[in-house]
């Protein structure tokens, strides 16, 4: 009976539940309380602390973030015994829900796992709720949801953040607002562990909205100039649109679900089958939209490359670490949704597949005419987040994630490294003011090569591991299988290894190569600095062993010590997740993708070689083949213009709202409907003073006052328009009202 | 104790006002600070009795009306002297009891021109009266009276402390809410006869309704003189223009009470009148009604950006975001009221709040023109974080007040109650959830040009700019304090409000 429908056939087949809890799944609240308490305490007496406010947020981060690995470690140790066999402490005790509704023959069916693993189970995810509102009679909570992925995400955010407390002491140390940084720093962290540890779509929604306005609020840090506040609002809006998405989606999905919010309820639903499909597609894509603007996927990316406005450390905590990775974060945590509304499974391409594939491209070629070395993270950091989208889209869940995981280590050790350079360089981020650093900032310099290492993923380092899953994953190499054939994006992903490899070789090229051609004097900076550089190039060199292959866990000789992030993180054997299959390492894609992006860093390297032994200051060739060709040039203007998108967007759509259509519909208000008012209110006015003047007056009262009437009635229509006679109109209304009263009475 | 809040409680809440106003009759107009103690204390005394009311209030029955008294009163038309709170009213009269103190303690240094705080601070009485009178009436003709009685002190707040377009602002809102008056009187009449001229309490009206078999063609036609009563005062689309010269021309505290108080009485007697005793009615309007919301919503935005005035522009946002809580009530869903109710607090606190800001920022600038600000962060930071945050509120982002009030309202479009278009209010939905973008766009674009960047010349070195000084101070906290602690625990209103919107639906069978 189960082979029917053969898409949820195999997700029927459900182990027991294995429940496991402890005190730190129970209260991992109490960490972004921890930090919306530092917020507040900053706020309020931050000011007069003798290190302004900076030693409350360090103290507090730090807390959480001993929080979040001891979790972590648990989770892990838990997570290993249940592999081994532990079935939890209260299995026997818990009735199964059968939300699938096949009976009996669900329970014992556990054999869903890849050819040669031993079926795999994951503890169940540990609720915790408090009542929020109610409406309608329902109750709606906010809450606590601990499972393998927002664990990830805890120590990931709260890692990231803790480093980017300490840089800032040093970066942003002087600065005018530098209390209101540090409080702003908290309110982020709080707000982003709140969305990480939702357990409802509502309180997604809240947490949400909340990390952008603290992305506005760190964006326009300086908002004395324009510049910056623009961008502060570029960011926000941009992120609005995406939020029309959002809304609906989540409306869609909370009707679909037949009323609830509750996230492991829908994707328990979802995957069973009991949602429409329809449904799920329309959600699904009204959803993309919110990812599109969160996530910076192309067309809604065009907000990130300006939120670099802000402040560095806040560059690499908020628009490249973390807060950017909501939207992929959002696609895992209702993977179920967009599982089956996209049909992920068995197909070559679907809206997530295509709008990660052309994000990462586009992301991707646009860093290469950049000057700016935070712009070319940026962008890449636009091209990585259409990676992760990509893996996601092609059913490669773990990979997404573990991308997500590695970039976030890598990314940030580039973008602090970018800080260490400006703060080096007076200030300036312009790469045709940098060049032969590495002598003078060798810290800096060893730090930001293994990170381009990393995103470039060259081999042992981080990127290589979860950029070759993906591109497995996609299912388009002999021998990977995966859950689909997607051609497309698996095309496109390769195309960015390409690109990624040659945009990080121009930038150490350009910045690190060759003489300095500032007019600063750059040095090397203090270990406030440089020792969270260290710490994040270390990890941005072991973190993908976390998830390495089996067969080279194998050759390395390490038992069971492969796919461990996947154990720890992806669910198996439950009601509320899909049953995905898993695409086959591959060694021959491996080989081809690193010559791919080794051949494409070769080349950018040997071009700027060149170009320094013709002219040692130059940063770009000005006349060869190259700037001559009219297709090149187009070309080269398309992606300066950044496709013209931001023309788009600025002038036409913002600008027309704001000036003609605003313009027109205040007009209409003024002319037509107010218009339409002032009319009537003169007729009336002149009604009751024909009335007083000829039928009252007049033909009453007319023969004696006949004299009077005209030196007075020219002054009394002015006074009239001017202030009215209200008792004569509340005389007339009110009589009008009656008589109408009858006339309607009688009439109905 | 209790007895006595049952007996009177609610009496004593509504007419405090006005004995403190006619105590200040007899004090010379040369005494200010007495009449600006008297005034305070009245409504200190009026907010205490409030207290003690909604202290006893029963919240596990809270659909069941409270503190009830019904006594005779003009016997000729059977009209009673019937009032008593449930889960509806009680928000609204909270939110009343809060803003006019607020208001005269604004008021103790900052009296509009032509001064004269006796009759000012009398005025600002008479509408406390008119407005927690028509949140307790249960009876129309009490309503009516009470809605009445909100409107002359009104008129001449505007007419006698307003700008320099007092009088025709004054006049326009006038006769336009009179006009709608008048029309929801001939539908009170005419539902008064046809249900058999016995009664005008409301809960037997909704009653009689049903047993008199009134012909729907009969129950649209009312139910339409009431659209036009309620829905001037809200005001909605096409109905608003009064609103913007009222706001801009009225005096800081007339326009505080106008936004925080006075539009409620609107939209409250959609939930607590038209609906309830017309369910079948509703259905027929409610299309229409979601109509004129949504192009209320969008409208009200596009009006926004298109100001110069900081003023007249939070004026116009009234017209937009009164479109999510007459989208709410359009749903005829227990969720969309709640919402609906929801949004109305919200907007009363946080549209208040920032009349109180553009208020302060006039006393200082001289000048609202939004070209001519700038800077306000550097000159005035803590007022301008308390802009920043009050326009954040305001935008509906959630933690704040605003959010409550709009995304259920979107939420419950999308499934209305049986008898409406589900395609039809899902389209609505949508135009809903784009006009947040909008909300966004002027909301942060006034943030932008006032708070951020550097003061201009003009006002770079002026002495009279200076910070949020202690009257503001005692005025604004309870505010903010509301729009955070409403922001994150909206079961504050939810839970209240929930069972009363349950139980006034049930004749809509849903």
């Amino acid at each position: 009976m189960l082979s029917t429908t053969s898409l949820f056939a195999v997700s029927a087949e459900i182990a027991d539940p294995v429940v496991k809890t402890n005190l730190l799944y129970e209260w991992v609240g109490l960490v972004p309380g921890t930090m919306a308490l530092s917020f507040l305490l900053i706020l309020f007496f931050g000011k007069k602390l003798p290190y302004k406010g900076a030693e409350i947020g360090i103290t507090a981060i730090s807390l959480s973030f001993l929080f979040a690995v001891a979790m972590a470690f648990t989770w892990i140790i838990d997570t290993q015994s249940v592999l081994n066999g532990d079935k939890g402490e209260t299995a026997a005790a818990v009735v199964v829900d059968d939300p699938i509704g096949v009976g009996e023959t669900a329970a014992p069916l556990i054999p869903l796992a890849e050819e040669g693993e031993k079926a795999r189970v994951t503890i169940d995810p540990i609720v915790k709720e408090f009542d929020w509102l109610e409406n309608g009679n329902t109750t709606f909570g906010v809450g606590t949801l601990v499972d393998g992925q927002s664990v990830m995400m805890l120590f990931v955010v709260t890692f990231i953040s803790l480093l980017v407390h300490v840089f800032s002491t040093d970066y942003v140390g002087g600065d005018r607002r530098y209390t209101h940084y540090f409080a702003f720093l908290s309110l982020f962290t709080a707000s982003m562990l709140f969305m990480v540890l939702s357990t409802n779509t509502l309180q997604l929604i809240v947490g949400w909205e909340l990390v952008g306005v603290c992305s506005f609020a760190l964006i326009g840090h300086w908002w004395e100039e324009k510049a910056n506040s623009d961008a502060a609002l570029k960011a926000f809006l941009t992120n609005r649109v995406g939020d029309i998405g959002l809304l609906v989606g989540m409306i869609t999905l909370y009707f679909g679900a037949g009323g609830t919010f509750d996230i492991i309820d829908i994707n328990s639903q979802a995957v069973a089958g009991e949602i429409d499909h329809t449904l799920l597609l329309i959600a699904s894509c009204c959803l993309m939209a919110a990812v599109a603007s969160k996530s910076g996927q192309f067309i809604l990316h065009t907000w990130l490359p300006d939120a670099m406005a802000g402040p560095t450390p806040v560059s690499a905590l908020i628009h490249a670490a973390t807060m950017v990775v909501a939207g992929v974060y959002m696609i895992a945590r209702l993977y179920p949704v967009f599982w089956d509304g996209l049909s992920i499974s068995g197909s070559n391409i679907n809206l997530m597949a295509l709008m990660g594939g052309i994000t990462c491209v586009f992301g991707g070629a646009l860093a290469f005419v950049q000057t700016d070395v935070k712009k070319v993270l940026a962008y890449s950091t636009v091209s990585q987040l259409g990676y992760m989208v990509l893996a996601l889209g092609v059913g490669a869940y773990t990979a997404g994630l573990f991308h997500l995981f590695t970039h976030a280590f890598f990314k940030a050790c580039l973008f602090l490294g970018a800080g260490s350079l400006s703060h080096a360089c007076h200030h300036t981020f312009d790469m045709r003011e940098m060049g032969g650093l590495r002598k003078i900032m060798p810290k800096t310099f060893a730090t930001f090569v293994i990170g381009s290492l990393a995103l470039a993923g060259a081999f042992p380092f981080a990127g290589f591991w979860s950029k070759d899953e993906i591109l497995a994953g996609a299912g388009v190499w002999p021998g990977t299988g995966g859950n689909g054939t997607y051609y497309i994006p698996f095309w496109f992903g390769m195309l960015t290894a390409a690109m990624t490899a040659g945009y990080m070789a121009r930038v150490i090229w350009l910045v690190f190569m060759g003489e300095y051609r500032g007019h600063a004097h750059p040095h090397e900076n203090g270990n406030r600095i440089t020792v969270p550089l260290m710490i994040l190039a270390f990890m941005a060199t072991i973190a993908g062993f976390l998830n390495m292959p089996k067969p080279f866990a194998d050759f390395l000789g390490i038992k069971d010590a492969g796919l461990a992030f996947e154990h720890w993180v992806e669910p198996a054997s439950v009601a509320h997740f899909p049953a995905i299959s898993h695409a086959s390492p591959s060694l021959s894609l491996a080989i081809v993708a690193s010559l791919v992006a080794g051949a494409a860093a070769a080349a950018v390297w040997a071009y700027y070689r060149r170009l320094h032994q013709m002219d040692p200051k130059a940063t770009a060739y000005t006349d060869s083949f190259v700037a001559n060709n009219k297709l090149i040039r187009a070309g080269h203007t398309m992606l300066v213009e950044k496709y013209y998108l931001d023309h788009l967007y600025t002038h036409l759509i913002a600008g027309g709202t704001k000036g003609p259509l605003a313009r027109a519909a205040y007009w209409f208000n003024q002319n037509v409907l107010d218009g339409t008012v002032n009319v009537a209110g003169r007729s009336t006015a002149s009604l009751g003073r024909f009335v007083y003047r000829y039928i009252d007056q007049g033909a009453i009262d007319g023969a004696v006052n006949a004299s009077g009437l005209g030196a007075s009635g020219s002054g009394q229509v002015l006074r009239g328009i001017q202030s009215g006679k209200i008792r004569s109109y509340a005389t007339l209304m009110f009589g009008a009202a009656a008589l109408l009263a009858a006339v309607f009475i009688v009439v109905v | 104790m209790t007895e006595f809040l049952n007996d009177w409680g609610i009496s004593l809440m509504v007419f405090l006002p006005l004995i403190g106003a006619a105590l200040m009759a007899f004090v010379p107009a040369s005494q200010e600070e007495n009449h600006k103690t008297i005034a305070l204390f009245t409504t200190l005394a009026t907010g205490l009795v409030g207290i003690l009311l909604i202290a006893d209030f029963d919240y596990d029955n809270s659909d069941v009306l409270q503190f009830a008294v019904d006594a005779r009163w003009i016997e000729v038309i059977n009209a009673r002297y019937t009032v008593a709170m449930d889960g509806m009213s009680l928000p609204l009269i909270a939110l009343t009891l809060l803003v006019v103190p607020l208001v005269i303690i604004y008021s103790w240094n900052h009296i509009p021109n032509p001064g004269n705080p006796k009759t000012f601070l009398m005025l600002i009485l008479v509408l406390h009266t008119g407005m927690l009178g028509s949140f307790v009436a249960q009876d129309l003709v009490l309503f009516f009276v009470f809605f009445e009685v909100v409107l002359l002190p009104m008129f001449f707040m505007i007419g006698v402390w307003g700008g320099e377009d007092r009088l025709y602002a004054s006049l326009k809102f006038f006769l336009y809410t009179l006009f709608g008056s008048a029309l929801m009187l001939v539908s009170f009449l005419a539902l008064y006869v046809l249900a058999g001229s016995s009664t005008f309490n409301m809960v037997q009206l909704a009653e009689n309704v049903v047993t008199e078999d009134i012909s729907k063609t009969a129950q649209v036609l009312i139910f339409g003189g009431m659209f036009m009563g309620f829905g001037i005062k809200v005001p909605m689309f096409p109905f608003h223009t009064w609103l913007p010269d009222a706001h801009t021309q009225a005096p800081t505290q007339g326009s505080v009470i106008l936004a925080a108080v006075l539009l409620k009485l609107g939209t409250y007697g959609f939930i607590r009148i038209a609906i309830p005793i017309l369910p079948e009615a509703a259905v027929e309007w409610a299309p229409w009604i979601g109509l004129l919301a949504v192009i209320g919503i969008i409208y009200g935005a596009l009006g926004c950006l298109a100001q110069t005035d900081m003023k007249r522009l939070i004026a116009f946002s009234s017209v937009a975001h009164m479109g999510y809580v007459m989208l709410g009530i359009a749903t005829l869903t227990d969720f969309g009221i709640n919402a609906a109710i929801f949004g109305m607090v919200a907007h009363g606190i946080i549209t208040g709040m920032l009349f109180f800001i553009a208020g302060s920022i006039k006393e200082r600038y001289h000048t609202l023109e939004i070209a001519r600000l700038g800077g306000l962060l550097v000159q005035a930071p803590k007022m301008g974080w308390i802009l920043a945050i009050t326009t954040m509120a305001s935008l509906g982002l959630p933690g704040l007040a605003g959010f409550w009030g709009e995304f259920p309202a979107i939420l419950a479009a999308y499934d209305p109650a049986p008898g409406l278009s589900d395609a039809l209010f899902r389209v609505y939905m949508v135009i809903a959830a784009i006009g947040t973008v909008l909300a966004a766009a002027y909301l942060l674009w006034l943030l932008q040009r006032t708070a951020f960047g550097t003061p201009s010349e003009e006002f770079e070195n002026d002495p009279h700019i200076h910070d949020v000084v202690t009257e503001e101070w005692i005025a604004w906290t309870p505010l903010l304090i509301l729009m955070v602690v409403l922001g994150f625990y909206p079961r504050l209103i939810f839970g209240i409000t929930d069972d009363a919107v349950i139980n006034s639906l049930l004749a809509l069978g849903g």
